[in-house]
C-alpha cells in the first residue's frame, strides 16, 4: 500500500511539474500566415521579440497571458525567431510565416515591339504575390490573355515556386496586342507592339513624266501577311542610265513611296527596301 | 635726355599708327602669274578680304561681298567652320598676257582637312597679274511653299513611378548584312553594310574588336563617322572601321559589335543623289563624282556622303566618304565628288551612295 502510495504520489508530482513547465514555454501556432493574427503563448513573461525578414515585433507580456500579433503587423513570410526574455529564464522558438493568399501579379513581358507572324517571340513571365508583396510558392493558377483586334488566344500556367510563364507567337495581323495576366481579383496588361514584316511584292510604276523628270511611285507597300508597312519606311529607288546612277532614299508616307528621278532615254529604274528587292522598269523600252 | 627719349618715343608711336593705318592699294601688284595666286591666297588665309580682292581680276566679275562668301562659306556650311591652312601653286602654263596656275589648297575644317584643287587663270589687267576667281553662283530658290508632312518618331519612355515588370520601349533590331576584311596603308579595314531591320528610327554604332592569333584582344574601333548613325527603319549604311598599324597576318577573328539606340528622329529630309558617275579627276585620281538635291524646303548646312563600292559578286571592296564643304539650299543641285582608290576602280562593279545630314534648325 505504502508503494502504491508512493507511486500515485510521484506521478501527481510530475504532472503538476510537466502543466507548470508547458504553462512556462512559448507556445507558437505552426500554420502561421503573412497578412492574418497570430497567437502566441508567452509562458512566464517577460520582452517578447519576433524577429523577421526586414521587421522586428516588441512586446510587455505577463506571465500566463497570449499575446496577439495582427495581421498588419506580421506581414512578411519567411523564417521567424520568437524570443522572450525575463520572466524566469530566456526562451526562443523559430517558427515559419507562410505567404499569403495570392492577390498582385507582377508581369513581364516581352518585346515590346515584334514583327508580325513570327512563332514563339513572345514571352510573358507573371511572378505572383501576396498582399503585403511576398512571393507566392504554392502553385497558383495565372491566366494569360493576348488579343489584337478580334484575334484573341488565352493560356492558363499554373506557377512553380511563385512564377508562371508562357510564350505565343505573334499575330498575323498588325496592331497593338492587349497581354494580360491575371488572377481571380487583379490582372495587369502590357502592349505588345506587333508591327508590319518586311515589304512584300514590292512594284512600282511611273506616275508622271514632265520637265526632264520622271516620277515613280510604288503601289501601296504591304508585309506577306498583308499588313500595310509603317510609314517613314526607307524604299530606295535606283536608276540607271547613260549619264550615271541617281539614287533616291524615299520614305513611304501613307503607305506609298515615290520619288523624282532626272528622265532620261534608255534608263533603268529599280526599287529596294531593306534587303527586299522590287520589280525593275526600262524607260523607252517599256517594261 | 629725358625730352630726347619722349620725341624718340613719339615718333615711334607715329610710325606705328602710320604703318597700321597702311592698305593695300587696289592696285596690288604681282610680277607672275603664280606670285598672283599666291598673293591672293596668303592674304585669304591671313582673312584680309580687300588684300586678297585687290588680285581679282575684273573679268572674273565679282565684288568683294561674293569673293569672300565663296571662300568663306555661306549657311552655316562647312567652309563657314574651316579656315585655309596652307597651298600650293604650280603653273601649268603661260604666256605673254595670261596663265593657267594649278592650285591645291588645304583647308583645316571641324572635321578634319578638306583639299580643294583649282585651275585659276591668270590674266593681265593694266601691266599687272590678276586672278579670274570663278566665284560659284549660287542658286537661289524661287519663293514658294514646299509642304513638308513627312511623320517624326517621338519615344515616351518608362517613367519612374511604374513598376518594376513595366516594359520600356525596345531597342530597334539592327543587323550586320556583310563585312569584308582587307589590309590597306599598314592598315586593317573592316567594311560592310548593316541594316535597320525594324519600324523605329535607330541610331547605330558599329564597333569592332580584333583578336589575335593568341586569342588575345588587339585593338577596338568604331566606325566613327565612317557610317550613318541615324538608320531609318529598312535603312542600309556601308561602315568601315579602320585599325592603323595592325597587319592582317597577325589576326585570327574580328568581333563585330553593332550598337543600336532607340531615337526621337524625323522622315525629312530626303537627299537625291543624281548622275552618279567613276571619272577621272584633274590630277588623274579615279573619283565618283554627282550631284546632291535636297529635296525638303530647309537648308541642309552640312552633308556628308558615304559610297560604297561592290565587285561583281557583290561584295563590298571599299566605304569612302567625303563632306561637301557647301550648303544644300532646298530643290538646288550640289556636285559631289568622293575618292576611290586608283588600284579598286577596275574591280569596281556597282557602287551606292548614302548621304548623312547636319542641320542647324532641325530638331530630331
Amino acid at each position: 500500500m505504502r508503494r502504491i502510495s508512493f507511486w500515485i504520489a510521484t506521478f501527481v508530482l510530475c504532472w503538476v511539474a510537466a502543466n507548470w513547465a508547458h504553462g512556462a514555454e512559448l507556445r507558437i501556432p505552426q500554420n502561421a500566415t503573412a497578412g492574418q493574427s497570430l497567437t502566441i503563448g508567452a509562458g512566464a513573461g517577460g520582452t517578447l521579440y519576433l524577429v523577421g525578414p526586414g521587421q522586428v515585433i516588441k512586446r510587455k507580456v505577463q506571465g500566463g497571458e497570449d499575446v496577439q500579433i495582427s495581421g498588419d503587423e506580421l506581414r512578411n513570410a519567411g523564417r521567424w525567431i520568437a524570443i522572450v526574455r525575463g520572466g524566469g529564464g530566456d526562451q526562443s522558438q523559430v517558427f515559419w510565416v507562410r505567404p499569403g493568399k495570392a492577390e498582385n501579379v507582377n508581369f513581364l513581358a516581352r518585346p515590346s515591339r515584334v514583327p508580325v507572324n513570327k512563332p514563339g517571340v513572345i514571352s510573358g513571365v507573371a511572378f505572383v504575390f501576396d498582399k503585403s508583396q511576398n512571393l507566392v510558392i504554392d502553385p497558383t493558377k495565372v491566366n494569360f490573355s493576348l488579343s489584337v483586334g478580334s484575334a484573341h488566344a488565352e493560356h492558363t500556367a499554373t506557377s512553380s515556386n511563385g512564377v508562371a510563364w508562357v510564350t505565343s507567337s505573334s499575330a498575323p495581323k498588325a496592331g497593338a496586342a492587349q497581354f494580360v495576366a491575371s488572377l481571380p481579383d487583379v490582372q495587369v496588361r502590357r502592349v505588345i507592339e506587333q508591327v508590319a514584316s518586311d515589304p512584300c511584292n514590292l512594284k512600282m510604276k511611273v506616275i508622271q513624266r514632265e520637265k526632264g523628270k520622271v516620277t515613280v511611285e510604288t503601289d501601296p507597300v504591304r508585309d506577306c501577311t498583308g499588313n500595310a508597312v509603317p510609314d517613314g519606311t526607307i524604299v530606295t529607288f535606283t536608276q540607271t542610265d547613260s549619264t550615271g546612277r541617281s539614287v533616291v532614299d524615299a520614305r513611304i508616307k501613307k503607305g506609298i513611296a515615290r520619288a523624282q528621278l532626272p528622265a532620261e532615254s534608255n534608263a533603268r529604274i529599280s526599287v529596294a527596301s531593306g534587303v527586299v528587292l522590287g520589280n525593275e522598269i526600262r524607260l523607252g523600252g517599256g517594261q | 635726355m629725358g625730352r630726347i627719349l619722349a620725341i624718340i618715343f613719339a615718333i615711334f608711336t607715329v610710325a606705328l599708327v602710320a604703318a597700321g593705318a597702311i592698305h593695300k592699294s587696289s592696285t596690288a601688284t604681282a610680277s607672275t602669274p603664280e606670285a598672283a595666286v599666291q598673293s591672293l591666297l596668303a592674304d585669304a588665309k591671313a582673312r584680309d578680304w580687300q588684300g586678297a580682292y585687290s588680285y581679282v581680276a575684273k573679268a572674273s566679275n565679282a565684288d568683294l561681298q561674293n569673293f569672300q562668301r565663296d571662300i568663306q562659306g555661306r549657311d552655316a556650311s562647312l567652309r563657314t567652320y574651316s579656315s585655309i591652312d596652307s597651298f600650293q601653286t604650280r603653273v601649268l602654263r603661260q604666256n605673254d598676257d595670261e596663265g593657267l596656275v594649278r592650285t591645291d589648297v588645304k583647308y583645316s575644317t571641324a572635321v578634319g582637312p578638306f583639299y580643294d584643287t583649282r585651275d585659276l587663270r591668270v590674266v593681265r589687267e593694266g601691266g599687272n597679274w590678276k586672278v579670274v576667281w570663278p566665284v560659284q553662283k549660287e542658286q537661289t530658290v524661287p519663293p514658294q511653299v514646299i509642304p513638308v508632312n513627312y511623320l517624326r518618331w517621338d519615344i515616351i519612355w518608362r517613367g519612374a513611378n511604374d513598376d518594376w515588370g513595366a516594359q520600356d520601349v525596345e531597342s530597334p533590331h539592327v543587323r550586320i548584312l556583310s563585312m569584308h576584311p582587307t589590309e590597306r596603308d599598314n592598315s586593317v579595314i573592316l567594311m560592310g553594310e548593316v541594316v535597320n531591320e525594324d519600324t523605329v528610327p535607330a541610331f547605330v554604332s558599329v564597333g569592332a574588336t580584333l583578336v589575335g592569333k593568341n586569342g588575345q584582344d588587339l585593338a577596338e574601333e568604331t566606325s566613327f563617322d565612317k557610317t550613318s548613325h541615324v538608320l531609318l527603319p529598312k535603312e542600309v549604311s556601308p561602315y568601315r572601321v579602320d585599325f592603323p598599324g595592325i597587319k592582317l597576318a597577325d589576326i585570327k577573328s574580328a568581333r563585330m559589335k553593332p550598337d543600336s539606340m532607340l531615337v526621337p528622329a524625323s522622315a525629312d529630309p530626303v537627299i537625291g543623289v543624281l548622275h552618279q558617275r567613276i571619272e577621272q579627276d584633274a590630277k588623274g585620281h579615279t573619283v565618283l563624282r554627282g550631284e546632291l538635291l535636297n529635296e525638303s524646303g530647309q537648308t541642309v548646312n552640312i552633308p556628308h556622303v558615304l559610297a560604297t563600292f561592290y565587285d561583281n559578286s557583290g561584295q563590298v571592296i571599299w566605304v569612302s566618304d567625303g563632306y561637301v564643304d557647301r550648303a544644300l539650299q532646298p530643290q538646288v543641285p550640289q556636285p559631289f565628288a568622293v575618292d576611290l582608290r586608283d588600284e579598286l576602280a577596275s574591280q569596281v562593279h556597282t557602287y551606292r551612295v548614302t548621304v548623312n545630314q547636319y542641320s542647324l534648325n532641325r530638331q530630331e
